[in-house]
């Protein structure tokens, strides 16, 4: 069976919304990691399928819903 | 179209919408500017609409408010967005050091209202906004007032709070709808989503006063003067150590000491000039003197972005003070939505102020460093970006500084007064 192509994910921020809970970086550390205030730095890179359930989790776990996922 | 006035380009001086100004020497009334320029042209139909974009793409027009982004494709969009559609012409000028919207508005306002008229029918759009400071309306209520009864559409003048990050166009766009001025993160554009949620034309005013010119004379007459990238003539705000501090006409090509010549040159031995106001990037002189005052000429140089704003820094002078007034301004004009903006920006202007004063360090410019690189392009606008380039080319143009006062020496320059605009 040939594997599903699927377009490439990336990782983002709303700014805006965001309020520093941090909890992006603490479920998804090898791609969040935080700056001196507290406020995510995002791996600007696809994200590979296997990480994408985790990428998931961190996104619902948001308090802000400020970190989502993106098709681009 | 009507035919140009019969005085003909005559080199950089080329006067277009200051021309009235020069002529009269006071602001031109409605009837005077009719009797210069011609009527405004009738835009009857959809093909009228649809020949006026051409011509402004044709023409290359792009915006003034330092974006550069080409205008006729703006139009376009807003064009082909559902109805009801808008129009706002942008005169609010947060940046400190340009001038040149408020000095045009005050001049030439009927040039300013024709264009966001006819921007108006361009895109098919009933509503048309002015936007302009709250609290100074450079006398539009009563050019307006003047001409009433020959206009197609109500022009609405509305004034916006003075803030540095309120005439970015979706803060804009957002303010008009519930008078909150601050950016919205929105993927959305305005020619999109804008007042309202409506498609929006935001356009600075001077863009509009070309636009105006344009409608009347043709594309190829804008094109007569200029190079074939930056055709036409723009207006720069020329301050700091020249000998006649203003806004002034210039047409696109002449180099960029040829701007500060038409300003009188420099005052005193000068060492540097910021282009692009608080949120621009410096250059040491005499080397900037030779950039060619184009598009591509301030991209090749790394001065691309930001208003055409001038300022002039002597020889006699910190430059290093400078850019912790300008970073302190743009500390304390941050909309105070997003975190590296809002914690980073003051971070980074009390680094710099540290540096001026022969406190920070070595490790403590490493640390300066290290934030530069991280705050860009985290924020819902280009504010926190904008600080970030004009803190690295400081420390870059003046790095012979940077090294002495890391060393624990500051200058004594660093407490002369300000050469920046504004009363920083």
């Amino acid at each position: 069976m040939t594997p599903l192509i699927t377009p490439p994910v990336r990782l983002a921020v709303d700014p805006i919304a965001c309020r520093a809970h941090g909890l992006c970086a603490e479920m998804l550390p090898d791609f969040v990691r935080l700056d001196e205030w507290g406020y995510p730095i995002v791996d600007a890179r696809t994200l590979p399928p296997e990480r994408r359930r985790a990428a998931r989790a961190a996104a619902q776990a948001c308090p802000a819903l400020a970190f989502r996922l993106r098709r681009n | 179209m009507t035919a140009a006035p019969d005085h003909r380009p005559v080199g950089p001086r080329e006067q277009r919408l200051l021309a009235g100004w020069l002529k009269t020497g006071t602001r031109a009334s409605y009837a005077e500017h009719r009797a210069r320029y011609g009527p405004v042209p009738a835009v009857p139909d959809r093909r009228a609409a649809a020949r006026l974009i051409n011509a402004v793409d044709r023409a290359g027009l792009r915006g003034r408010g330092g974006g550069g982004f080409p205008t006729a494709r703006k139009l376009a969009a807003v064009a082909a967005g559902r109805r009801p559609r808008i129009v706002v012409g942008n005169g609010c000028e947060g940046e400190p050091a340009s001038d040149k919207d408020r000095v045009l508005l005050t001049l030439a306002p009927h040039l300013v209202i024709d264009g966001l008229l006819l921007a108006a029918a361009a895109v098919g759009a009933r509503e048309a906004i002015l936007c302009v400071r709250s609290y100074d309306d450079h006398g539009l209520k009563d050019a307006l007032a003047e001409r009433a009864e020959h206009d197609t559409r109500a022009v609405r003048v509305v004034g916006v709070p003075h803030r540095y990050v309120a005439s970015e166009a979706s803060a804009l766009a957002r303010f008009l709808t519930d008078r909150d001025p601050r950016p919205t993160a929105t993927p959305r554009r305005p020619t999109q989503r804008g007042v309202r949620g409506r498609p929006t034309l935001v356009d600075n005013v001077e863009t509009l006063a070309h636009l105006a010119l344009i409608a009347r004379y043709g594309a190829a007459w804008y094109r007569a003067c200029g190079t074939d990238d930056s055709p036409g003539t723009t207006l720069v705000t020329v301050g700091g150590a020249v000998d006649l501090p203003g806004v002034y006409e210039i047409e696109h090509g002449i180099r960029l000491g040829g701007v500060l010549d038409v300003a009188g040159g420099p005052a005193v031995p000068v060492q540097a000039v910021l282009v692009g106001g608080l949120s621009g990037v410096w250059f040491p002189l005499p080397a900037a003197a030779g950039v060619p005052w184009t598009a591509a000429g301030l991209d090749r140089a790394g001065l691309a972005g930001g208003v055409a704003a001038l300022t002039v820094l002597p020889g006699r002078a910190c430059g290093i003070a400078e850019a912790m007034r300008a970073l302190r301004h743009l500390a304390a004009e941050t909309a105070g939505q997003c975190g590296p903006c809002m914690f980073g920006l003051p971070a980074i202007a009390a680094d710099m102020a540290a540096l001026a004063e022969g406190s920070l360090g070595r490790a403590g410019l490493a640390r300066l460093r290290e934030r530069l690189a991280v705050i860009s392009g985290r924020g819902a606008c280009a504010h926190p970006d904008g600080a970030v380039r004009h803190a690295r080319s400081a420390l870059h143009v003046f790095a012979a500084d940077v090294t002495r006062h890391a060393a624990g020496a500051p200058c004594a320059w660093a407490a002369l007064p300000t050469w920046l605009p504004g009363g920083l």
